[in-house]
C-alpha cells in the first residue's frame, strides 16, 4: 500500500509504481496525446484534399511540387526514426557516448529535413504560391508548417536530451524519458509519411 | 532524487507555502485545482448571466434601446462562449477534479502539476477573452463564428474582436486536451485494487466518455480556429468564397467539433444526476450497464450527427436523411438513461432533499429539451425551425435546464463532502423552486416566439406580431433565475461558515470519497481501499435480506469504520509522500496568452517574449527536483 505515494511524469524514476492497468503513466498518457494529434492532423489533411485542386489563377501542384527532392528529404526524416531507436537502445544499455551520437545524429536529420522545407517553401513563393494565391496554397503551407513546427518541437526535446546527457542528468533509469522522445518522433515521422503520400504523391 | 548533488538553485526550488495566496497559486492538489475551477467558472457565470440580463431588458418590449446593436451583438456571442467554455466545461472540470481521485480511491490524478496548467490556461483563457470588452469590443459574430462573416474583412473591419474569440477557444482548447490526457489516465490507472471498469461509479464512467469526447473533438475545433486566424491575420483563403475557399469548411469543422461538444457538456451533469438518484432512492443504479453502455454509445454516435445542424446549408437528400436518421438514433441511448433513472426511482424510499430536487428537475427539463430535439431531426421541420427562437429554446433546456441543473444538484450533493458542513435545506429549496420556475418562464415561452417566427439574434422587433408577452414573461423568468441565484450564493456563504456539521457520510451515501472524512484530508485515503463491489461504500454498510432490502452490517458499520480510518490517518498521515507545489505550471500557462496578444498587435516581440515565458516554464518544470529539499 505504500508504494502507492504519487509520482509524476519522471519526477520518481527510481520508484517503480504500480498502475492499475500495469502501463506506464507517462506512456499511455503520451498515446492519448497522440491519439488526439491524430485528428489534429486529419483535420489538416481533409481540408487539404478538398483543397488540392483549387488553384484559382496560381500555379498547380504539379507546377510546383520537386517529388525527386521532396523524396531525398523524405528519406532523411525517415532515417531519423532509426537514429531514434538507436539513441533508445543505447541508453537502455547504460552506453551515455552512443546515446549522445545518435540524438545528436536524430537532431540533425531532423533539422536537415527542416533546413528543406524552408528551401522548397522559398521556392514555392519564388514560383507564386503563397498562402494567399489560393486555397491550395493556404492549407498546403499550413498543413506542412505545422508539421515543420512539431518536428522542431521534436529537435528541441533531442537537445534537451542531449544537453541532459552532458551535464550527467540523464542515467539510464531515465530511459523512458528517451522513449517518450522517440515516441512522439516516430509519430511526427509517420504523420509525414501520410502527408507525402496523401499530399505529394497522389496524382 | 539521490543523483543531485549541487544545491538547486533558487528558481527550481518549490514553494512550500502551506497556507495564503501563494499555497493557492502553487499548489497541485486535485482538490484545491477543483475548488479553483469551481469558483472561477461561477465567477464567469455570475458575467454570462448578467450578459444574459442585458439581451432579456433589450428584447422585453418592442423596439426597445436598452443597449445599442452593436453592444447587443456582442452580449449575445460573449453569453455563449461564456455559458459553454467559460462555465459549464470547466464547472464539469471541477466535479472531474475534486471527485475523480476521491471516487477511485486515489491519492491524487495522474499528473499533477499537468492539472495545474490547465487550470491556468482556462483561468488566462477566459481573462483573455474578456480583455476584448476593454480592447475594442467583444466577439460579435455569434458563438459559433460562422465564416465568412467572422473572416471577411468587408464584414467586420478594422476590429479584432474575433481574434480573441479564435485565440481565447484556442487557448481554452489546449487546457482541455491537457486535462482530457490526465483524467483519462488517472481513471484507467489509478484505480483503487479491485476496482474492474464495470464497478466503476457511474460518474466515473461518464467522466471518461467525456474526457475522450473532449482528447478527440478539441484538435478539430483547434484546426478550424487556427484557419480562422490565418484568414484574418496572413489572408489566408480557407473561408473566403471570393478566392475560391469554401465557408461550409468552418461549418463542418466547427459541428464536427461542435456536436460530440453538446456532450461533453450534458454527460457529466448525467454522471452527477446518476449518483443523486440512488443515494436518495436507496436503491442501487437500475439498469448500471445499460446506462454505462449508452454513455460510451453516446460518445460515439455523437461523432455521427454533426450535420444536422446544417440542413437548411444545402447538403442534398442523402446527406439530409443520412443525419437525420443517426439524429433520431442517438435519442436512443438517451432515452434509455432516462428510464433507468425513473426506475431508479420506482419503488425506492426517497428523500426529498435538495440535491434530489435539482436531480429530478435535471430529468424533467431534459426530457423537454431532448424532445424538442428530436423535432429538429426532421429535416423539413428543422426547415421551419432554423435560426429561430425554437431552437434556442431547445437548446437552454438542455444546457441549462440539463447541464446547469444537474450541476447545481452536484454542488448541493457534495458540499458537505467539500467544507464538512450541509447547505441549508430550507434555502436549497426556496433556490430550486424559483430556479425551476424562473427557468421555465424564460425559456419555456421562447418554443412559442420561435414558432411564431421570431429569429434568433434579431437586436429588436416591431410591435403587433404577437411575440410582446412572451418576451415580457421571458424577461421576468430571466430576473427570477438571477434572484435564485442570489439565494444559492447566500446559501453557499452561509453554510460554509455555519452550516450543520455534515460528518463523513450526510447522505448514507455509495461511492467511495463518503467513507473518509469532510472534507478530505490532503492525501484523500489513509490507507488505499480495496473493492470489491459496485458501490462499494454502500456494501460495507449493508447487506441485502432474502428480498434485497439493505440490512445494515450490525458490526464494522459505517461509525465503527470511521473511528478506525480516523485513527490510522492519525499514524500514517505523516508517512504519505504528496507532490510538491510549484510555480512552473503558472508560468508555462502565461505565455499562451502573451502569444496570443502577439497575434492580436501583430508584434513579432512579443511572440518572442511569449514563446520564452513558455519555454522557461516547460524547463523549470522539467528540471525542477522532485520534492522540496528538507523534506
Amino acid at each position: 500500500m505504500h508504494d502507492a505515494a504519487i509520482t509524476e511524469a519522471g519526477a520518481h524514476p527510481d520508484d517503480a509504481h504500480v498502475t492499475y492497468t500495469g502501463l506506464d503513466n507517462v506512456k499511455m498518457a503520451m498515446w492519448a496525446f497522440l491519439g488526439s494529434e491524430c485528428l489534429f492532423f486529419g483535420a489538416l489533411i481533409s481540408a487539404h484534399l478538398l483543397y488540392r485542386n483549387r488553384t484559382g489563377d496560381g500555379p498547380t501542384r504539379h507546377d510546383v511540387y520537386d517529388i525527386p527532392y521532396t523524396s531525398v528529404s523524405s528519406f532523411v526524416l525517415l532515417m531519423s526514426s532509426l537514429t531514434m531507436v538507436l539513441a533508445l537502445a543505447a541508453i537502455q544499455r547504460g552506453d551515455q557516448r552512443r546515446l549522445r551520437i545518435w540524438l545528436m545524429a536524430t537532431a540533425l536529420l531532423g533539422a536537415s529535413f527542416i533546413g528543406g522545407q524552408f528551401f522548397e517553401f522559398t521556392e514555392f513563393v519564388h514560383s507564386g504560391l503563397t498562402i494567399q494565391t489560393s486555397p491550395f496554397g493556404s492549407s498546403f503551407f499550413v498543413l506542412t508548417g505545422f508539421h515543420g513546427a512539431h518536428v522542431t518541437i521534436g529537435i528541441l526535446m533531442l537537445l534537451s536530451m542531449y544537453t541532459l546527457s552532458r551535464l550527467g542528468k540523464l542515467p539510464s533509469t531515465d530511459a523512458s524519458k528517451v522513449e517518450m522522445v522517440g515516441l512522439y518522433w516516430h509519430f511526427v515521422d509517420i504523420v509525414w509519411i501520410v502527408i507525402f503520400t496523401v499530399v505529394y504523391l497522389f496524382p | 532524487m539521490a543523483t543531485v548533488t549541487t544545491p538547486t538553485p533558487w528558481f527550481l526550488r518549490r514553494p512550500k507555502a502551506k497556507k495564503g495566496i501563494w499555497s493557492w497559486v502553487t499548489t497541485v492538489d486535485h482538490k484545491r485545482i477543483g475548488i479553483l475551477y469551481g469558483y472561477t467558472a461561477f465567477i464567469f457565470f455570475i458575467l454570462g448571466g448578467l450578459e444574459a440580463l442585458l439581451i432579456r431588458a433589450q428584447l422585453a418590449t418592442p423596439e426597445a434601446q436598452v443597449v445599442s446593436a452593436d453592444l447587443y451583438n456582442q452580449l449575445f456571442t460573449t453569453h455563449g462562449v461564456t455559458m459553454i467554455f467559460l462555465v459549464v466545461m470547466p464547472l464539469g472540470a471541477a466535479f472531474f477534479n475534486y471527485f475523480i481521485p476521491l471516487m477511485i480511491g486515489a491519492r491524487d490524478v495522474a499528473f499533477p502539476r499537468l492539472n495545474a496548467l490547465s487550470y491556468w490556461l482556462f483561468l488566462f483563457g477566459g481573462l483573455f477573452l474578456y480583455s476584448s470588452w476593454l480592447l475594442g469590443g467583444a466577439p460579435d459574430g455569434g458563438w459559433f463564428g460562422y465564416a465568412p462573416l467572422t473572416t471577411g474583412a468587408e464584414f467586420l473591419p478594422g476590429d479584432h474582436r474575433l481574434d480573441f474569440y479564435a485565440l481565447g477557444i484556442q487557448i481554452l482548447g489546449v487546457a482541455s486536451i491537457v486535462a482530457s490526457v490526465n483524467f483519462i489516465v488517472t481513471i484507467l490507472n489509478m484505480r483503487a485494487p479491485g476496482m474492474k471498469l464495470l464497478k466503476m461509479p457511474v460518474f466515473i464512467w461518464m467522466s471518461l466518455v467525456v474526457n475522450f469526447l473532449l482528447l478527440f473533438a478539441m484538435p478539430v475545433i483547434a484546426v478550424a480556429l487556427f484557419f480562422m486566424t490565418f484568414d484574418r491575420t496572413f489572408e489566408a483563403l480557407f473561408f473566403d468564397p471570393t478566392g475560391g475557399g469554401d465557408p461550409i469548411l468552418w461549418q463542418h469543422l466547427f459541428w464536427l467539433f461542435g456536436h460530440p461538444e453538446v456532450y461533453i457538456l450534458i454527460l457529466p451533469a448525467m454522471g452527477i444526476v446518476s449518483e443523486i438518484l440512488p443515494t436518495f432512492s436507496r436503491k442501487p443504479l437500475f439498469g448500471y450497464s445499460f446506462v454505462v453502455f449508452s454513455g460510451a454509445a453516446i460518445g460515439f454516435m455523437g461523432w455521427g450527427v454533426w450535420a444536422h445542424h446544417m440542413f437548411t446549408v444545402g447538403l442534398g437528400p442523402a446527406a439530409n436523411a443520412a443525419f437525420a436518421v443517426s439524429t433520431m438514433f442517438i435519442a436512443v441511448p438517451t432515452g434509455v438513461k432516462i428510464f433507468n433513472w425513473m426506475a431508479t426511482m420506482a419503488g425506492g424510499s426517497l428523500q426529498f432533499k435538495t440535491p434530489m430536487l435539482f436531480a429530478v428537475g435535471f430529468i424533467a427539463m431534459f426530457i423537454i429539451g431532448g424532445l424538442s430535439g428530436v423535432t429538429h431531426s426532421i429535416v423539413p421541420h428543422d426547415a421551419q425551425q432554423q435560426d429561430t427562437y425554437y431552437i434556442v429554446a431547445h437548446f437552454h433546456y438542455v444546457l441549462f435546464g440539463g447541464a446547469i441543473i444537474g450541476l447545481f444538484g452536484g454542488l448541493y450533493y457534495w458540499f458537505p463532502k467539500i467544507y464538512g458542513r450541509l447547505m441549508d435545506e430550507r434555502l436549497g429549496k426556496i433556490h430550486f423552486w424559483m430556479m425551476l420556475i424562473g427557468f421555465n418562464m424564460t425559456f419555456g415561452p421562447f418554443h412559442i416566439l420561435g414558432l411564431k417566427g421570431m429569429p434568433r439574434r434579431y437586436y429588436t422587433y416591431q410591435a403587433g406580431l404577437g411575440w410582446e408577452m412572451w418576451n415580457m414573461l421571458s424577461t421576468i423568468g430571466a430576473f427570477l433565475i438571477a434572484a435564485s441565484t442570489l439565494v444559492f450564493m447566500h446559501n453557499w456563504m452561509k453554510s460554509k461558515r455555519k452550516g450543520e456539521i455534515a460528518g463523513p457520510d450526510p447522505w448514507d451515501g455509495r461511492t467511495l470519497e463518503w467513507s473518509i472524512p469532510s472534507p478530505p484530508p490532503e492525501y484523500n485515503f489513509a490507507e488505499i481501499p480495496t473493492v470489491t463491489e459496485r458501490d462499494d461504500f454502500w456494501h460495507r454498510k449493508y447487506k441485502e435480506d432474502k428480498k434485497g432490502r439493505p440490512v445494515p452490517v450490525p458490526t464494522g458499520g459505517a461509525d465503527a469504520e470511521d473511528e478506525q480510518h480516523a485513527e490510522v490517518a492519525h499514524d500514517e498521515g505523516h508517512g504519505i509522500h504528496m507532490p510538491s507545489p510549484s510555480y512552473y505550471p503558472l508560468v508555462a500557462a502565461l505565455g499562451m496568452p502573451v502569444m496570443a496578444y502577439a497575434v492580436v498587435l501583430q508584434s513579432w516581440t512579443l511572440g518572442v517574449i511569449g514563446g520564452i515565458i513558455a519555454l522557461a516554464g516547460f524547463y523549470g518544470w522539467v528540471l525542477e527536483p522532485a520534492t522540496a529539499e528538507d523534506h
